[in-house]
């Protein structure tokens, strides 16, 4: 079988991406993993999310805003097309503090950004009262928050779904199950799985999180990806208690409260442990010491997909022209960008946004 | 016409206290296992689920279902692995709706 | 942190039998468990047992008290109400008790959390008024309490030994409907000879099947197209046989059709485990001794492999040997001594058991719900919603876990777990091994934040 393009992960990054090549009338094979593959599109933490990122590359907090622009629509033909809602909700979001001193600083670096975004980054303030206002659940603790208004949330898991829903409908090829051991390229380029099977295409995006630690150097990049584990909590369903997410804790639209998430370098390793556990808990009763009384259901760990500098790879190989690296620990954030401007790129179209800053020139030959 | 409830003692045992539950009052046996004695006390449904609402109760007596959650002193807590004590507020746990603004 | 010899997770006959032994061996012993008193579900508040319960309950039950008074010995610490919710590093173990998390280290641990009732989706089966058959048995050995009007629904003696107990009791069931087939009958007859070592188990069915004749109590057998009427809780039970559609109205429905091993824990801590197709479940890996691939975790009872309660206590024992030998407490000669007699002792005792399984299959309809059937409880996630994950390329449970929720909620995928792999099997037509099962994750059970937050280092130590 032949496509225009094989797209290997498929998880939010590889979905949303074949989705938007779709919608160009591409021809697209997804190649997925199995039921035991590391995937951080189901352990996510669902921000949809502006604020703190991009504060040494503003292009980085353009490229997020830009996709938390193009969400609304995105989520919208999604929900047409599938009839599934995917929980998007983008009233604001919260960076929690417990003392003066980290949200002045903060607030001083915002303010740097804010500037060189040329005024476009819509934050306020809260001081304890005003979000109190908000917030009725929040503790004492809580010295004030920085609201950014154009944060917000979704349910990643409905949002796989419906993705991987759509691609179909669309008439993309999504074949699970396999483990891709060789991508060389001729005319075309072959994908060859371990279980023999073999895809060919006329380009090759490789988003296969984690999995392109091994397949990147296979394929002319560098991709100097590493694994981060992030623990996270979520409590059985409970009547609405928080209003906006911050990156402490979000009320997803099921009731539950999810609560995130340890950052540790502890390479493959996604276990929960009993020690990040209780940290994450006590954090989240000093912001809403109701959760006090909540019993905790589920906790996972999941391994962010991260580059040295934290910001996305994209990236043409060098050695094989047509196959592409897209990797980002921010893929819920930054589907609506996958789905809508990263085609374009990809296709070479006179509208592709610039994504120069994101190539990995920038990373040292190591 | 029946008129027994489903759950019958057969060898009642032990002094009655009074509890509450949602609002009722109700006399059980001390240290009697909760959702026994509720049963014998005619309750049902136990709770309604968060996801659509149906009634629910006991299913496995054993601590594993989670289908017999009562809310007490404001925490969802399974009847079965809990003994009846003096003054118990029960009330059935809490679905949906909105605490604030 | 208090550090004993051996921490064993469970109070029932493999615990408790696991605990005497080691603790006679001179190991410091110390057991969790979440009743507030041993015996766990078979032995049931054995230790409280008055002579009216003992009478209803039987012989069988009431030898439990040997067990539960063995835990009276000076090395043995007995946690009641301790609800473990995790495992780490296959040492320690971390639960709560009266609202206080602590952790505990162990230098080996035994999970002898005993089965769980196989889960058995029927429509109607999350209706109030639907329990298991174990429940039922649960409430009587508790508290004294008999379910009136009831009907039993399902495959195996402990529907014959329940229905004796109710008859026993002065209440006896309505009636009971029987899903194994004169042709499991049939195909179990080839296990006979095997079983006959098991002779005292079949003596008692059939003695159990006669007490129900002289009482009067109806059997319907080959039922099929199972389903439970009602509202807002259960009114009746419908079912099939022949080409006779039966409805019996009751308050009552009590299901069961078999019970497999509870390996939540075991999971937890990644031990791998294998489809076992003759008892229709997975089962985790462990050599003779009940020794796992985490080498200071070892498994004894039903929850490495279903058995009854006198294998779980032998194959406890087994395991408390092999452990005191571990930390030289005794010699290979002395362990393999003293464990010779219990291995045979233990073939005996599983001998009846293919037979059994063979007889007294699973309920089909239960184990290929129709669609609408609810197969997550939690979550209420139907047979057809896991068949739809199925056709958009969920090839395991952790990826419809990830697209409809199943095994999401309070329970974790206790009551839904086997479903879900059973449904996704046959429709990707895929072996249960390759369709594996839902990845079990802390806290083993739920846990509130603020128990979890009063264990928090981080801020003493920075």
């Amino acid at each position: 079988m032949t496509s225009d393009y094989a797209i290997i992960g498929g998880g939010i990054v590889g979905l949303s991406t074949a989705w938007g090549l779709l919608k160009r009338g591409l021809r697209v094979t997804v190649l997925d993993g199995d039921d035991g593959s590391f995937r951080a599109s189901r352990g996510n933490f669902g921000l949809v999310w502006v604020q703190s990122k991009g504060m040494k590359q503003p292009r980085y907090a353009q490229w997020s805003q830009d996709s938390a622009a193009a969400w609304a629509a995105f989520s919208a033909e999604l929900n047409d097309a599938t009839g599934r809602d995917v929980g998007l909700e983008q009233k604001g979001g919260y960076d929690l503090h417990f003392s003066e001193e980290s949200l002045e600083a903060t607030v001083a670096k915002y303010e740097v950004l804010k500037e060189t975004l040329g005024g476009n980054y819509p934050f306020e303030v809260l001081g304890h009262n005003a979000l109190r206002r908000e917030e009725p659940a929040i503790g004492p603790k809580v010295v004030g928050a920085i609201l950014h208004h154009q944060d917000g949330h979704a349910n990643p898991l409905k949002l796989l779904q419906a993705l991987a829903d759509d691609v179909r409908r669309l008439g993309g090829v999504i074949m699970n199950g396999m483990h891709v051991t060789a991508v060389d390229k001729s005319d075309l380029f072959r994908i060859t799985c371990a279980d023999k099977t073999e895809v060919r295409a006329r380009k090759v995006v490789l988003s296969a999180g984690l999995g392109a630690m091994t397949l990147g150097p296979m394929m002319g990049f560098k991709a100097p990806i590493r694994p981060q584990r992030g623990q996270v909590l979520i409590t059985e369903k409970l009547p609405k208690l928080i209003n906006r997410p911050s990156l402490i804790a979000r009320q997803v639209d099921e009731g539950g409260i999810q609560i995130g998430a340890t950052n540790e370098e502890v390479g493959l390793d996604d276990t929960v442990t009993q020690r990040g556990l209780s940290g994450l808990a006590a954090e989240a009763i000093a912001a809403f010491p109701a959760l006090a009384k909540a019993q905790l259901v589920r906790s996972w760990g999941a391994l962010r997909i991260l580059s040295p500098d934290g910001l996305p790879i994209y990236q043409e190989s060098p050695d094989m022209p047509g196959a592409y690296l897209v990797t980002c620990h921010s893929g819920i954030t930054l589907a609506a960008a996958h789905a809508r401007f990263l085609p374009d790129w990809l296709e070479g179209a006179d509208t592709a946004p610039n994504l120069e800053v994101f190539s990995e020139n920038r990373f040292a030959i190591s | 016409m029946k008129t027994a409830l489903p759950f019958r003692e057969i060898d009642p045992v032990g002094n009655k206290v009074s509890i509450t539950f949602g609002g009722i009052d109700l006399m059980l046996p001390l240290g009697e296992n909760l959702a026994g004695a509720l049963l014998v006390a005619g309750v049902m449904p136990f709770r309604n689920t968060p996801v659509s609402g149906a009634p629910r109760g006991p299913f496995c007596m054993m601590g594993a279902c989670y289908d017999c959650l009562v809310q007490i002193d404001g925490m969802n807590v399974q009847a079965c692995m809990l003994q009846v004590s003096e003054g118990m507020e029960i009330t059935m746990p809490v679905v949906g709706g909105t605490a604030d603004a | 942190m208090r550090k004993v010899d051996l921490i064993v997770i469970g109070a029932g006959p493999a615990g408790m039998s696991a605990a005497r032994r080691a603790a006679q061996q001179g190991l410091d012993v110390l057991i969790l468990d979440e009743q507030p008193a041993a015996g766990g579900q078979i032995y049931r508040n054995v230790g409280q047992a008055n002579a009216k319960r003992s009478e209803i309950l039987g012989k069988d039950f009431i030898h439990g008290q040997t067990l539960t008074k063995g835990l009276d010995h000076a090395n043995i610490r007995h946690l009641k109400g301790a609800v473990v919710w995790q495992i780490e590093e296959g040492t320690r173990v971390s639960y709560t008790q009266n609202g206080i998390g602590a952790i505990v280290e162990g230098q080996r641990i035994l999970l002898a959390t005993g089965a769980l009732e196989r889960p058995m989706p029927v429509p109607g089966w999350t209706l109030p008024g639907v329990m298991t058959a174990g429940a039922a048995q649960i409430l009587l050995k508790q508290s004294g309490i008999a379910c009136q009007n009831a009907v039993l629904v399902g495959s195996g003696p402990l529907l014959y030994l329940i229905a004796t107990q109710m008859v026993r009791a002065g209440v006896p069931p309505l009636a009971i409907v029987e899903t194994q087939t004169k042709a499991d009958l049939a195909k179990s007859m080839r296990h006979l000879v095997g079983a006959l070592r098991g002779w005292s188990y079949l003596l008692k069915g059939l003695h159990m099947l006669w007490e129900l004749r002289r009482a009067g109590i109806v059997r319907h057998v080959a039922a099929t197209d199972v389903a439970i009427e009602g509202d807002q809780r259960a009114q009746a039970v419908v079912f099939i046989t022949g080409k006779t559609a039966h409805r019996i109205e009751c308050d009552t429905v009590l299901m069961h059709h078999g019970v497999v091993p509870n390996t939540q824990a075991a999971r937890s801590i990644d031990i791998p485990h294998q489809w076992d197709a003759a008892q229709s479940c997975f089962v985790p890996d462990c050599d003779a001794a009940g020794r796992t691939a985490v080498s200071t975790v070892f498994i004894a009872g039903d929850g490495a492999g279903i058995g009854g309660a006198k294998a779980a206590a032998l194959m406890g024992e087994i395991a408390a040997l092999e452990i005191a030998h571990d930390l030289e407490r005794l010699t290979k000669t002395d362990r393999d001594a003293a464990t010779q007699d219990l291995h045979k002792l233990l073939a005996t005792e599983r001998s009846a058991r293919p037979f059994i399984d063979a007889a007294y299959p699973p309920y089909a309809g239960a184990i290929a719900p129709a669609d609408e059937t609810i197969i997550c409880r939690c979550e209420e996630v139907t047979a057809g919603d896991i068949r739809r994950f199925a056709g958009l390329g969920c090839l395991g449970p952790n990826q419809t876990k990830a697209f409809g929720r199943p095994g999401m909620g309070p329970c974790q995928g206790r009551y839904c777990g086997l479903s879900v792999s059973q449904i996704l099997s046959a429709t990707n037509d895929m072996s249960l091994d390759d369709t594996g099962y839902y990845r079990i994750r802390p806290p083993l059970k739920p846990v509130t934040l603020g128990e979890l937050a009063s264990m928090d280092v981080s801020a003493s130590e920075g």
